[in-house]
């Protein structure tokens, strides 16, 4: 497991390395001491403390009222966290993963998303669906999906994908105090990942990318857990020459395009890491977005690394194929930089 | 049983008040004046008007796409009705919502939703809020007949019975699922009885029988307001017109449309009033009605459409 010493806490007096899942519980434990109208609902996070831990004690500390283990049923308790959220309560939903979700995924796209336009702003939808997305190891087909294009495609939604515990834990308290419905993407490979975490409150703000690593010829953009192969990608690109930059989006709805922009304007050149099928994924997107707002400043089409187009195998011989690799970055980087 | 007079009267306005604000929507969607789907609630006005006249102001009211009766029942403006209709910016919804999507928050009538049995779990959470803080406020959620297939109906029930949520569901039971009659999507005509399943209380009504409308109601609000106990209430109604404007309601016959009709409500009760000597405020009552709906339909006809450069607001708070 990485060390994720990626965010400057220079100027905090007191930092602790946690991992990712304290972090998250550190941030919903923070806020729902804060604000009484904020519960947590969803699959073994009770009793169990969370199928990743990731709210181990916080049913101790603030008992069954506002620490609700759910039966499997997504489409029921996310609709009555909109409901609860709509008569002025602030829930988290849990989906243990994001696999999940596609179960309620109308209450989320039709009912939470669009609540606020149906009626005119008389609706208000603050509420947090958090949990795990993307591949873990050999999980299989079912349970590795990358879904946050799908949520990212919806007016209405906030998109929270970040990577490190730092802003884990600084995105998901923002994201509880926003009023907006916001998905929110943890990774289950990374949940055990260390970090610095200042032991003073702080948030960081959503819509606001983050420049991890600094360089002159290429922007590498990315999001969520593949942060952490990009910058190998950039580490390995270095011994060859290449310098790049490494812009982690943080938010994909709303995208922080000024940072996006500077760092291509800066570079000329792009490629966007993604644990997405290209067709129709938000890199593709993104790569229209550029092309069409800066393509004076790109001297090469801008690269996408996605994953392969086909189910996830299980065999761990076939899983890394089809997922975005330090060496298929560092190709697709040596094929625009040439 | 007998009603007050004065119950008896508001009851008789409040059921006739929807049925002309419909009647001349229809005409206005004839005129292509309203657009979209237009579904009308013309038959049921008696469940609308008898469940919501024994709630409290505070109560919540959530409701599918055929949602005009219970917002107009809950007091809903004429006005802001017939604007929302005509996609006008002082609509209930400035124009955003639609026919399926009537909104009045202020009297926590939480809209019309569009996808059958989505409100269903989302109804159940309002409930569970008011709970949560400690309210003695309940919340009612109106599906139709079409809806107890669907998982949504299911998960919000389920939960509602497990985590004691204060919530009355009611099924307004018209017949039909869109042209699909009940005996093809369901293989019993008592539908109250799923509640057994989960398990919670059941009731089945005469939809058109009011005074029966209101006693089952005020139970079933006793039951979840007291001891946070949810309730299925199934009500037999009609629709008299087709599914929507665009059906002309073919695939049933005449005279199973007149054997309801011969049982109106507002016929009923209008010629209850005329029995207990209230003629003459009967036809008051109706003339002031036939005034607020063309005051309403004149309102909405010379309201503006909302500014174009309006059309993303409310995306985002």
């Amino acid at each position: 497991m990485p060390n994720a010493m990626l965010n400057d806490t220079s100027a905090q007096s007191a930092v602790r390395e946690i991992q990712i899942r304290d972090a998250l519980k550190e941030a919903m434990t923070e806020e729902m001491v804060r604000d009484e109208r904020v519960f947590l609902v969803g699959e073994e996070v009770g009793h169990y403390n969370g199928a990743y831990k990731c709210s181990k004690g916080m049913l101790e500390q603030f008992g069954s009222k506002r620490v609700i283990d759910a039966p499997i049923a997504e489409t029921g308790f996310a609709g009555i966290g909109i409901g609860a959220a709509m008569a002025g309560l602030r829930p988290i939903v849990e989906f243990m993963t994001f696999n999940f979700s596609l179960v309620a995924i109308d209450q989320i796209l039709n009912t939470a998303a669009k609540s606020r336009l149906m009626s005119a702003g008389q609706l208000e939808c603050p509420i947090v669906f958090r949990g795990a997305g993307g591949a873990a190891f050999q999980l299989g087909a079912q349970h590795a999906n990358s879904f946050e294009h799908f949520y990212a495609y919806t007016p209405g939604l906030i998109v929270v994908a970040p990577a490190t515990p730092y802003d884990m834990k600084g995105l998901l308290k923002s994201s509880i105090r926003n009023d907006n419905p916001v998905c929110f993407f943890e990774s289950e490979l990374t949940y055990g990942l260390r970090g610095p975490v200042p032991t003073e409150e702080y948030l960081v703000p959503i819509g606001k990318a983050d420049i991890k690593r600094e360089g002159t010829d290429v922007t590498l953009v990315t999001w969520s857990k593949n942060l952490f192969i990009t910058l190998d990608a950039a580490a390995q690109l270095e011994k060859e020459g290449i310098s790049a930059e490494v812009v982690d989006l943080r938010t994909l709805r709303p995208l922080d395009t000024d940072t996006l922009f500077n760092s291509v304007a800066k570079t000329h050149r792009c490629v966007v890491v993604q644990e997405q099928h290209e067709i129709a994924s938000y890199g593709a997107f993104l790569g229209h977005l550029i092309t069409r707002e800066i393509f004076d400043e790109l001297d090469a089409p801008v690269g996408l690394v996605s994953t392969l187009e086909a189910p996830m195998p299980y065999s761990k011989a076939l899983e890394v194929v089809l997922l975005p690799s330090i060496e298929r970055i560092c190709q697709e980087v040596r094929a625009i930089c040439g | 049983m007998e009603l007050e007079h004065e119950v008896l009267t508001d009851l008789f306005a409040k059921m006739l008040r929807i049925r002309r604000f419909e009647e001349e929507a229809a005409r206005l969607y004839t005129e292509k004046k309203i657009g979209g789907f237009l579904h009308l609630y013309i038959g049921q006005e008696a469940v609308a008007v008898g469940t919501i006249s024994v709630l409290k102001d505070t109560d919540y009211i959530m409701t599918g796409y055929r949602c005009h009766g219970h917002y107009l029942a809950r007091g809903g403006s004429a006005r802001a009705g017939m604007a929302e209709l005509m996609g006008k910016e002082t609509g209930c919804a400035k124009g955003r919502g639609g026919s399926m999507h009537f909104f009045d928050v202020e009297r926590r009538f939480m809209g019309g939703w569009g996808i059958v049995g989505g409100q269903v779990p989302v109804a159940a959470g309002l409930a569970f809020a008011e709970k949560y803080k400690g309210e003695d406020n309940i919340a009612v959620c109106y599906i139709g007949d079409g809806a107890i297939n669907i998982g949504a109906f299911h998960e919000g029930l389920a939960l509602s019975a497990l985590w004691g949520i204060p919530a009355v569901f009611i099924i307004e039971n018209n017949q039909y699922a869109m042209g699909t009659p009940l005996e093809r999507t369901a293989p019993t005509d008592d539908l109250s009885i799923r509640a057994l399943a989960y398990p919670m209380a059941r009731e089945t009504v005469d939809g058109h029988d009011i005074y029966a409308v209101r006693a089952t109601m005020h139970a079933a609000a006793k039951r979840a307001r007291e001891q946070n106990l949810p309730t299925l209430i199934e009500a037999k109604t009609y629709r008299y017109r087709g599914h929507s404007m665009a059906d002309p309601g073919k695939y049933r016959t005449a005279a199973d449309v007149d054997e309801w009709k011969s049982r109106d409500p507002i016929k009923v009760l209008g010629e209850t009033m005329d029995a207990q000597g209230m003629k003459e405020l009967r036809l008051r009552i109706e003339n002031e009605i036939e005034e607020e709906i063309q005051d309403a339909v004149r309102f909405a006809e010379e309201s503006p459409f909302p500014a174009p450069e309006t059309a993303m607001d409310y995306t985002y708070a």
